[in-house]
């Protein structure tokens, strides 16, 4: 990044966090050991592992749904003791509420923090129309395709104006060319107000297209196993720059950093042998461009033919 | 159907328009309503009329069993000339009166407690105890200790409905804020609601589906409470109209009771399905369905 954000407070600080849990059988189990892991104010830091390796559980120790069993957790310069008004957390799945239409899903934040019903519900159409889902005021959450959900999710969290925006494979659940689509919204949004990001995804490609910095977690118990760069020029369109010579090659080295892991919690959750063959199960990304390598559309889709079912 | 499969496909315009297809449903649909209820009409007609039947010839010993004409004619004497305890308006008055109230009361008690226990998990550890043997009481027998406590009054009967809906209750709105999706309070907390918050707008709307199924065995339960509270002792009500005719060995009587009782419990229940689809609107399949079971 540059010299203005490095000189500053980090905006989140994890200094040797080790998080554990009692299994069912009554047994601890290790999700992160002693992870250490900054994110500059604006920056955009995108947290790829194996499945299981403790991405989500890091979300939640910096948002403050869970402490920490040991270690610091920082939020520009000051310890995590409850949940934050500074944190957006984007979920993995659905979380706007069912019974709420669009509309006041969107204006929930603002009404908790106690905002009179007129300026969220005015905020809230600002907002929606920003995620390109005017129109879409009164309908409930599921009467909108799964790219549209996300956009409401966004719209939720993004009208708090968090400081600090947690991501946890938000789009994961999307087909590749909403996926790219809803990235690009992202980014466009993301510069409107500059939060520090912390994007959790297992899509290394999604990783490298979106953030400033990718950090490569261990096998669980998960830590920090390396750091990389992403000095791609902003901004960015997610479509093209997977086509990029240096985007090539920083996904030949974060993958070969990645991989590893990868096989190791295969082998773990199969009981295969380690060195069984992985590389074939995820694309190298010459492969992915070639499947979805069409011709970007020029405008972000925001009607409902977007269709994309979640679950 | 039949026109889609034999229209050849390259003639777009033989296809029955999207209307057409929906008029064509809907008079299906007609059909088979009015045939079922054909059916269902039928039904009551034998039944009504094999025990009118027997009554009249002497197979069935009308004194024991009743008849048909003796509950219409019950009922004529109740509507027009009033019962020995005032009109039978005022009868139904005083039930519908200790249901209801039962019913709120007990439902607003059930919610509370249901949502508190749900909620706070040391509060369900302190009271599961004692929440269990109260369930564990046959409830009924608590109208005996009622008429003691209360008299004869409404007061005695209110509370047995009270005690009855409140179990019901609050059993589903416990279960359906403990099956509270995780995900939607993590959600309204981090976009910044109290507990307090997470509680009204979040849990009870979400557990809102557990609490409305409750609530027709709940009304079901208001009723049984008054009736079971008036049978055991009042100076009015349906109940204690059932009970006088019991003892006069006058099944016309009962049976006149129990139609009139069955009435109101069917208006209560279409009621309560009308305020159920209402809060439920959001769901994406609606609950009660075209059943109707
Ligand atoms: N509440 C919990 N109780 C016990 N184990 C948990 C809990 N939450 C997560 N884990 C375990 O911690 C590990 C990391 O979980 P998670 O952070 O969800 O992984 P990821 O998001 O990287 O897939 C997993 O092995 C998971 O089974
Ligand atoms: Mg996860």
């Amino acid at each position: 990044m540059n010299a203005t954000t490095t000189d500053a407070v980090p905006a989140i600080e994890l200094r040797g966090v080790t998080q554990r849990f009692r299994t069912p059988s009554g047994g601890v189990h290790t999700a992160l050991h002693d992870l250490d892991m900054t994110v500059a104010p604006g920056e955009f830091c995108a947290v790829v592992g194996p499945t299981g390796c403790g991405k989500s559980t890091t979300l939640s120790l910096i948002s403050g749904l869970k402490a920490a069993s040991a270690g610091r957790t920082l939020l520009h310069g000051e310890p995590v003791t409850s949940l934050d008004r500074r944190v957006g957390f984007m979920f993995q799945t659905d979380a706007a509420f069912p019974w709420r239409t669009v509309l006041d899903n969107v204006a929930a934040g603002p009404r908790f923090r106690g905002v009179s019903r007129r300026d969220a519900v005015a905020g809230a159409r600002d907002w929606l129309r920003r995620v390109g889902l005017s129109g879409f005021e009164d309908r409930l959450p599921h009467q909108l395709s799964g790219g549209m959900r996300k956009r409401v999710a966004l719209a939720q969290t993004l009208i708090n104006e968090p400081e600090i925006l947690l991501m946890d494979e938000p789009f994961s659940a999307l087909d590749v060319q909403t996926r790219q689509i809803v990235q690009d919204e992202l980014l466009g949004l993301w510069e409107l107000t500059r939060p520090a990001v912390v994007f959790v995804t297992h899509d290394l490609e999604e990783a490298i297209a979106l953030a400033d910095k990718v950090v490569v977690l261990t096998v669980g118990p998960g830590t920090v196993k390396d750091t990389f760069t992403i000095d791609l020029p902003r901004p960015r369109r997610v479509q093209e720059i997977r086509f990029d010579a240096r985007f090539v090659a920083l996904y030949e080295r974060i993958w070969t950093s990645l991989r590893d892991e990868v096989r190791l919690a295969y082998a773990r959750s199969a009981g295969a042998d380690p060195g069984a063959p992985t590389k074939d199960a995820t694309p190298s990304p010459a492969t992915a461009t070639t499947a979805t390598g069409f011709s970007a559309p020029s405008e972000p889709a925001t009607t409902p033919s977007d269709d994309a079912e979640v679950h | 159907m039949s026109e889609l499969a034999t229209a050849p496909a390259e003639v777009p315009a033989d296809e029955p328009s999207e209307a057409e297809l929906l008029r064509a449903a809907r008079s299906r649909r007609r059909l088979r309503g009015l045939l079922v209820l054909c059916v269902q009409f039928v039904l009551v007609a034998l039944v009504l009329g094999g025990w009118q039947l027997g009554a009249s010839r002497g197979v069935l010993d009308s004194f024991t069993y009743g008849s048909p004409s003796g509950v219409v004619g019950q009922l004529r004497t109740w509507f027009e000339h009033g019962t020995a305890s005032g009109s039978i308006w005022h009868n139904i008055a005083v039930t519908m009166q200790e249901t209801v109230l039962g019913f709120v009361i007990g439902v607003v008690a059930g919610v509370v407690l249901g949502v508190a226990l749900g909620r706070v998990r040391a509060l369900a550890e302190v009271m599961a105890p004692f929440i269990k043997a109260g369930n564990a009481v046959p409830r009924v027998v608590l109208g005996s200790m009622f008429i003691i406590w209360f008299g004869l009054g409404p007061s005695g009967k209110v509370a047995l409905a009270v005690v009855l809906v409140f179990f019901s209750v609050f059993f589903n709105a416990f279960q359906g804020t403990r099956e509270v999706d995780g995900n939607l309070i993590d959600n309204a907390r981090v976009l910044g609601a109290s507990e307090w918050q997470v509680t009204c707008r979040v849990v009870v709307p979400s557990a809102m589906t557990w609490i409305v199924a409750s609530l027709h065995a709940a009304f079901g339960f208001a009723l049984i409470g008054a009736i079971v509270g008036e049978v055991l002792g009042a100076q009015a009500g349906l109940g204690q109209l059932i009970q006088q005719a019991q003892g006069q060995f006058n099944a016309d009587g009962v049976y006149a009771g129990i139609l009139v009782i069955a009435v109101l419990a069917l208006a209560a229940e279409f009621l309560i399905t009308r305020f159920e689809r209402r809060v439920l609107r959001w769901r994406p399949t609606a609950l009660s369905g075209s059943t109707g079971l």
